[in-house]
């Protein structure tokens, strides 16, 4: 344990030591201060902290404009890839933020990770369905208010939601309060709503991922194109509208008594449809990318948690979807058991994948709203 | 694939700024275009590569540029660096070209910087390019492989065949393999010949063996060398090339815009011997940079060190390279490798003889020394505050000033003052019949830019008579 710590720590500080080197070849440079954030928050800089660079990672969205343009990349002895440098810090800073401590360790082949997770869980909640229930209930065709309780009761399935979210949202507060004390503005400056409002904007429009100019990224090759945030717009909007859609479901049965299946064209099921096909598409188009993608930048290793969690969203939304479509069948109580082992899993890795990466993000972009208030002019 | 015995209507030598430009214009009316680039792929584009931006000529604001910049402005500033040295009609042409350049690049795949932004506060006078000159190749490559010219990497030519000031063919070496190439029309943008150490040796003697190159390892000049071997006219002093102090560390070839360094207003600069030889003070650094190259190229070892303490140490812009610490001037010394009570007694001497004045870095302020030979005239302060720094300076050739005479319509121009039927000159390698001396940033790209337009339209004229 001692030893693999010692280790830990020599790996992240040559992860460090790289993005210093890194920072301080393009702080003398600066060609790519037009493309994204990273750059405009390095030139009020001449030294990088570890802390610096963490922020600085997190700002980054991989979109590559700067390896293609930079006259240093390999072959070049300065062997200079910036998305690769950032990428690897950031999957370093997962760990380091992890909330709580011991469990950083699941940022370790974080794929891997992931997939047992959502295989242990949907087996475990259908092995629990069966236990709970006679064939002739889980196999029967249920309809009107209350069917999918007739299935797995109110309860538990109540109950088991707000436990594995209510743990999702602790550690996801935990993970964001160690980062904001570790890569925040520290004394920089404070938080004010026209920086809170700022960070919104870029991250709700996924600014940086414009190149500037607006016409997009090197993603997934040389030329610039908006596709990568198109896709992402799709799922992140699609995740955002299958959250609605649960809140209203939540509002309808605790305020109006309103109990679910809805109908088709109930507010919580239009919402939750079209926020499902957003789900399918965003990170089923996210996934293609990256497998068409010149991986001259990309760290292979580190594919898997991003791919892993994109999976796991694409088969909430696919279950979820086909639950609606079958939900007068005999066959609801299984996909039912499906849907709900998928979903609680998601839940419970929430904190432990790709998706903190939303957290850290949006909280540097704050870091960065706050930066570039008190900004002086570059080149001092 | 390309084929090479297919007679063009235009070879293009070079895989520069000015070669795509010529390449695309001449594609754009209808020629068959074969660019050849001597570099391989991921170090294509030359010089070009390691550029920010381009000076243009505007008389109102634009998406890229603020205020106004007129004509005359920009005459004034070339006629100052050049001290007269220069054709009056083909710079005036070039400023006015200028004018309307950004849009057509725009076009064609270059991404600007909104003219708000910018380090060196020059977005008055210049156009910076978004992610640098390589994002500005890479562009004009996507749009010519789009536009279908035929382009080869490691692709050297060796050779030309002129007959009466007529190109006739290339030999040229692709890959391993030769070939002779016929086109009806030659554009030679192949830069200048900087990175030709045996070159440069003819003018600088053994000196030449410590210069390091910023730019590219592929300008070896021998296009140059043999259009002037088959009778084209010389511009240019053969013997002067664009040199400024750079980091010593830096790599031989390609180091590029980060070795550059900034500190020598600042600082005391001394010899292999720990002495000065040169006022630091003189005036502003963009105004002196140039002749600090030539200084140290012309020190024993062609060697200098700028030494500055804790105080100086934000003034300017970082560096690459981290500068060498110690806390004392004894372990700098050290660490340098520098005679240490030599060392010692510069530095006393200089701070002994520095009177008091106001700093302020912003103007010529009165901190200068008094009794010093050399004196140090502006910006001099005691470095008396530990840590104190060093960077070592060595003379980096940005590039050689020889190239071929042109005339209005890009053509090289003959011994007989006639002008060529089919061989054109773009860029660099013909940059010193406007640059004859000194340099203003950004017209490389500009001179490149026009001239590259030109060359292609007249070849795309040529090719259909
Ligand atoms: C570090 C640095 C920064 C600079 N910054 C600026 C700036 O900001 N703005 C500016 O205006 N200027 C700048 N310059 C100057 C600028 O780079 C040149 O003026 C400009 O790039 C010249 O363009 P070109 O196309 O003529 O030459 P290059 O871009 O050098 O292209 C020459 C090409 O010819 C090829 N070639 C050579 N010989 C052969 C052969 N025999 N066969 C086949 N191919 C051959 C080379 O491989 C190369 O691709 C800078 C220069 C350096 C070194
Ligand atoms: S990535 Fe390369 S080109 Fe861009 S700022 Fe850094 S060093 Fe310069
Ligand atoms: S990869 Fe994109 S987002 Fe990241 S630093 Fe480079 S330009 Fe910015």
């Amino acid at each position: 344990m001692q030893s693999t710590e010692i280790v830990k720590t020599a790996q992240r500080q040559a992860v460090l030591d790289d993005a210093r080197r890194a920072m301080e070849i393009c702080n003398a440079c600066r060609y790519c201060e037009g493309y994204c954030a990273v750059f405009p928050a390095m030139e009020q800089r001449r030294a990088f902290s570890d802390s610096d660079l963490n922020y600085l990672a997190n700002l980054c969205h991989n979109c590559r404009g700067c390896y293609y343009s930079c006259q240093y990349a390999p072959p070049h002895e300065f062997n200079l890839n910036i998305p690769k440098t950032f990428q690897k810090l950031r999957a370093e800073s997962y760990e380091q933020y992890a909330w709580p401590g011991p469990l950083a360790r699941l940022f370790h082949r974080n794929g891997l990770i992931v997939c047992m997770a959502t295989a242990l869980g949907v087996a475990g909640v259908l092995l629990l369905t069966m236990l709970l229930q006679t064939s002739d209930i889980l196999f029967a065709a249920h309809s009107g208010p209350g069917a999918f309780y007739a299935v797995i009761p109110y309860e538990l399935m109540v109950g088991l939601a707000s436990l594995t979210f209510g743990y999702a949202i602790v550690a996801l507060t935990g993970g964001a309060i160690k980062y904001w004390r570790d890569a925040g503005p520290g004394t920089e400056g404070s938080v004010s709503w026209s920086t809170l409002w700022q960070a919104f904007q870029d991250a709700a429009t996924l600014k940086h991922l414009g190149g500037g100019t607006g016409e997009g990224c090197a993603y997934p090759d040389e030329a610039f194109s908006n596709i990568r945030r198109v896709f992402h717009h799709f799922m992140f909007y699609g995740f955002m509208l299958c959250f609605a859609a649960t809140s209203v479901a939540t509002i309808y049965d605790h305020v109006f008594g309103w109990v679910a299946p809805y109908g088709w064209f109930s507010i919580p099921v239009i919402l939750g449809t079209v926020g499902g096909m957003g789900l399918l598409i965003g990170p089923a188009g996210l996934v293609w990318l990256k497998f068409k993608a010149d991986d001259a930048s990309a760290e292979k290793n580190l594919m898997g948690m991003d791919v892993a969690f994109l999976a796991l969203l694409f088969l909430v939304s696919l279950t979820g979807l086909i639950l609606l479509v079958i939900r007068e069948t005999p066959a609801m109580g299984i996909a039912l058991a499906i849907h709900l082992g998928f979903v609680l899993t998601l839940f419970l890795v929430l904190p432990y994948s790709k998706f903190v990466h939303g957290i850290y993000r949006s909280a540097a972009l704050v870091r960065y709203a706050i930066e570039m208030k008190n900004a002086k002019p570059s080149g001092e | 694939m390309v084929d090479l015995t297919k007679n063009y209507d235009a070879l293009v030598i070079g895989g520069g700024n000015a070669a795509l430009c010529a390449a695309i214009t001449a594609r754009e009316q209808g020629c068959s275009v074969l660019l050849l680039e001597h570099a391989p792929r991921h170090f294509r584009g030359g010089n070009s590569r390691h550029t920010r931006n381009l000076r243009c000529m505007h008389d109102e604001p634009t998406d890229v540029l603020t205020d106004a910049y007129h004509e005359d402005e920009y005459w004034d500033d070339l006629m100052r660096v050049t001290k007269g040295v220069t054709t009056e009609s083909l710079a005036r042409m070039t400023i006015r070209a200028s004018a309307e350049v950004t849009p057509w690049m725009v076009e064609r795949g270059v991404r600007f910087q909104p003219s708000l932004g910018g380090t060196l506060n020059l977005g008055r006078t210049n156009a910076f390019f978004l992610g640098g000159g390589k994002a500005l190749v890479n562009g004009y490559f996507a749009t010519a492989e789009r536009l279908g010219i035929d382009i080869l990497y490691d692709t050297e030519v060796r050779n030309l065949k002129i007959r009466d000031g007529v190109f006739q063919s290339a030999d040229v070496i692709s890959k391993g393999f030769p070939y002779t190439v016929t086109a009806r029309n030659l554009v030679c943008a192949s830069g200048g010949f900087q990175a030709n150490l045996d070159w440069l040796k003819e003018s600088w003697g053994p000196a030449a063996d410590n210069f390091i190159i910023r730019g590219t390892s592929y300008n070896k000049g021998r296009m140059l060398r043999v259009l002037l071997d088959n009778g084209v006219t010389s511009v240019g002093d053969p013997k002067q090339c664009h040199a400024v102090a750079i980091d010593a560390r830096a790599p031989q070839f390609d180091g590029g815009i980060v070795t550059r360094l900034d500190c020598v207003p600042f600082s005391i600069v001394v010899d292999r011997d720990a002495q000065r030889f040169y006022d630091e003070g003189e005036d502003f650094w963009p105004k002196r940079y140039a002749i600090w190259g030539r200084l140290v190229a012309a020190q024993p070892d062609q060697i200098a060190y700028a030494i500055i303490d804790a105080k100086c140490i934000k003034l300017f812009m970082p560096s690459v390279f981290p500068a060498i610490e110690s806390d004392s001037i004894a372990g700098l010394a050290e660490k340098l490798g520098l005679d240490v009570a030599a060392l010692e007694k510069t530095v006393a001497d200089y701070n002994a003889a520095v009177q008091p004045g106001t700093f302020d870095n912003s103007i010529l302020d009165n901190c200068a020394t008094d009794g010093l030979t050399p004196p140090k005239t502006h910006w001099a302060r005691k470095i008396e505050d530990g840590p104190f720094y060093a960077y070592p300076l060595r003379p980096g050739i940005t590039f050689t000033y020889l190239g071929v005479k042109v005339d209005a319509e890009a053509r090289m121009v003959m011994a007989n003052d006639q002008p060529s039927e089919n061989m054109f000159a773009s860029g660099e390698i013909m940059a010193g019949n406007i640059l004859g001396q000194g340099y203003l940033a950004g017209l490389g790209m500009t001179i490149g830019t026009v001239f590259g337009r030109i060359a292609g339209k007249e070849a795309a004229k040529n090719a259909k008579h």
